[in-house]
């Protein structure tokens, strides 16, 4: 079944066209890369699925759902967690505070709850607390749950980002180049990692330059090249492939 | 750890004692201390905690001292009772006014508050429905009533006053840390990132400045109480900068931070009286001085910290 539809998505900035016409599904339970050179709309396909862009035309449809034009926080909760490319956390607050942010949409209670520290609101910190502690270990950063963000390596910092989106609950978790940064001995594990993600039932969407992660990990790659899709296969076909050695291997990226 | 508790403590006692050994005019003093720290903690939420710049939170005080006194001096209504009155008039006040404004960035939502500030006073000395009172206010508002108990004289309000600053302190501090807490922080810190793990930002925008401006009309009751006069001069814009700056000097997002900064910002003027016009002078160069060598305030915010048994648990589950 498809996890996640795109269908037809169109977006531009100004004059420049950053999507176009651009469609394909996920497959739930796969692992799917997005690749091409720099500038092809890659990030921009990734705003628009979480909904930090409006597309000019198109439809997303995750898990049966119109999620096109949705508020970004309507779409986490719905099931889709992301990274960034450049790093985003929340610098100054501790390793497990940030993944703590990711089980924000799945608690409930509010200013009331937390100022009376009703059983309910203990119980759900309690529980908070324990996930966000597991998403930390499964990422191997339990030793540093209480450092600061900005003290991590960067290589860390980009795998916290993975904890906080898996501390989402999601269906889906779209990576936007997480081993970028990374050295050759991190990108190894990095590829584990996303394979443990998958184990868990978790759709993963990726982005990546590094092409011989994106060859290693992923079970089909969708290529885009000016904003348009020119290929889409399992990633054998996809090194075969002349539009895509003359679009983006052979560029020497 | 053990250290803060003590410091805190000694400090707790020292203020329950201060009145048996202060005079009535510093007692006073310290009353209005405590009133500017109920108002810096309350707007220390909205600046500090979700990094909004508020430079118009007098506003709020404003609509709750004025819902406290004409509620009370038209229909007799006791000024204590009238906090929760005070406290949702601010509320819904900051509601209608954040509304429109909130998805401003920075910048530009701290001139809209300014603004908010500004119209308040203004429709206040113009005598808005003709309940204001105009520019000489509201008289004859009633002293708060406890069991029978008149509070009367600067040392019984002092009782009163931070017996509500010691409430405050203790459910500001449960809230920060919260869900709610910490999406104020997360919102701080990246606005993007923050939506991006599902929390709803403007949600959380408007939230603390309902919880803030509602906490501010209460503050605003009590001072119509101790008063019993209220007047536009009380609530103008250098009202809010002082807030603000509490906030700011004192240490954004921390509790200990806003409270010392309130001492540093309404005592010490008292206390270099004889000065004159010099003390604001220095006042001002200190402020200099301060925002260049100690940006994050004199005492900024240490990190949350999380039980660490509950580490060890989940490293075996994990
Ligand atoms: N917010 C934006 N405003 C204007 N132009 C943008 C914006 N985001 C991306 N672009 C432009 O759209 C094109 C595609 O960018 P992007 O999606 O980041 O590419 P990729 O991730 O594949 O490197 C680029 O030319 C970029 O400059
Ligand atoms: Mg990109």
């Amino acid at each position: 079944m498809s996890l996640l539809t795109l269908k037809n998505l169109t977006k531009s900035f100004g004059g420049l066209m950053a999507v176009n016409d651009v469609s394909f599904d996920v497959e739930e339970g796969s692992i799917i890369g997005l690749i091409g050179p720099n500038g092809a709309g890659k990030t921009t396909v990734f705003n628009l699925i979480t909904g930090n862009h409006r597309p000019d035309r198109g439809e997303i449809i995750f898990n049966g759902i119109h999620i096109t034009g949705m508020l970004t926080h309507r779409i986490v909760s719905l099931g889709i967690g992301r990274t960034f490319q450049t790093i985003r956390l929340f610098q100054n607050l501790t390793a497990l505070e940030n993944v703590l942010a990711g089980r924000h949409a799945r608690m409930k209670s509010g200013a009331t709850g937390a100022m009376l520290r009703t059983p309910g609101q203990k119980r759900e910190e309690r529980d908070a607390l324990a996930s966000a502690l597991r998403e930390l270990s499964f990422v191997g950063l339990q030793e540093q749950a209480n450092q600061l963000a900005r003290n991590l390596s960067y290589g860390n910092q980009r795998l916290l980002e993975i904890a906080r989106a898996l501390a989402t609950e999601p269906r889906l978790v779209i990576l936007d180049e997480p081993a970028s940064g990374m050295n050759e001995q991190e990108t190894t594990l990095l590829i584990d990692l996303i394979r443990m993600i998958r184990d868990r039932k978790i759709t993963i969407l990726l982005i990546e330059h590094d092409m011989s992660l994106v060859m290693r990990a992923c079970e089909r790659i969708v290529v885009l090249e000016y904003g348009s899709k020119i290929a889409e296969g399992p990633p054998s076909a996809i090194k075969e492939d002349p539009k895509v050695i003359e679009a983006y291997l052979g560029t020497g990226d | 750890m053990n250290k803060k508790l003590y410091i805190y403590g000694a400090i707790s006692v020292l203020l329950a004692v201060a009145p048996f050994f202060l005079n009535a005019y510093w007692v006073d003093v310290l009353n209005m201390i405590g009133i500017y720290a109920i108002l810096a903690l309350s707007l220390n939420l909205i600046v500090g905690h979700a990094g909004l710049f508020n430079l118009g939170h007098a506003a709020f005080y404003a609509v709750g001292a004025y819902t406290a006194a004409i509620l009370n001096t038209k229909f007799g209504i006791p000024i204590l009772w009238l906090l929760p009155a005070s406290a949702l008039a601010a509320g819904l006040f900051a509601l209608i006014i954040a509304r429109p404004i909130i998805h401003l960035r920075g910048d530009y939502l701290c001139i809209a508050t300014i603004g908010a500030g500004e119209i308040v006073r203004i429709a206040l000395i113009n005598d808005i429905f003709g309940i204001t009172g105009g520019p000489n206010g509201i008289f004859g508002i009633a002293r708060p009533v406890v069991f029978d108990f008149v509070i009367r004289r600067p040392h019984e309000f002092y009782y009163f006053i931070w017996l509500f600053v010691a409430v405050t302190i203790f459910f500001f501090r449960r809230l920060e840390n919260s869900r709610f807490g910490r999406a104020l922080n997360y919102l701080r810190e990246d606005e993007v990132a923050a939506e991006g793990s599902g929390i709803n930002t403007t949600h959380y925008k408007l939230g603390c400045f309902v919880l803030g401006a509602a906490w501010a009309g209460m503050a605003g009751d009590i001072f119509a109480a101790k008063m019993t006069i209220i007047a536009p001069e009380s609530f103008n814009f250098w009202e809010s900068v002082v807030m603000f700056a509490i906030v700011i000097l004192g240490g954004s997002g921390s509790i200990p931070g806003v409270l010392l900064g309130s001492f540093l910002f309404v005592g010490l003027p008292e206390m270099f009286r004889d000065f004159a016009d010099a003390r604001m002078m220095i006042f001002g160069l200190a402020m200099i001085i301060m925002m260049i060598f100690r940006t994050q305030g004199i005492l900024p915010p240490t990190p949350r910290t999380y039980p660490v048994e509950i580490t060890e648990k989940a490293r075996v589950h994990g």
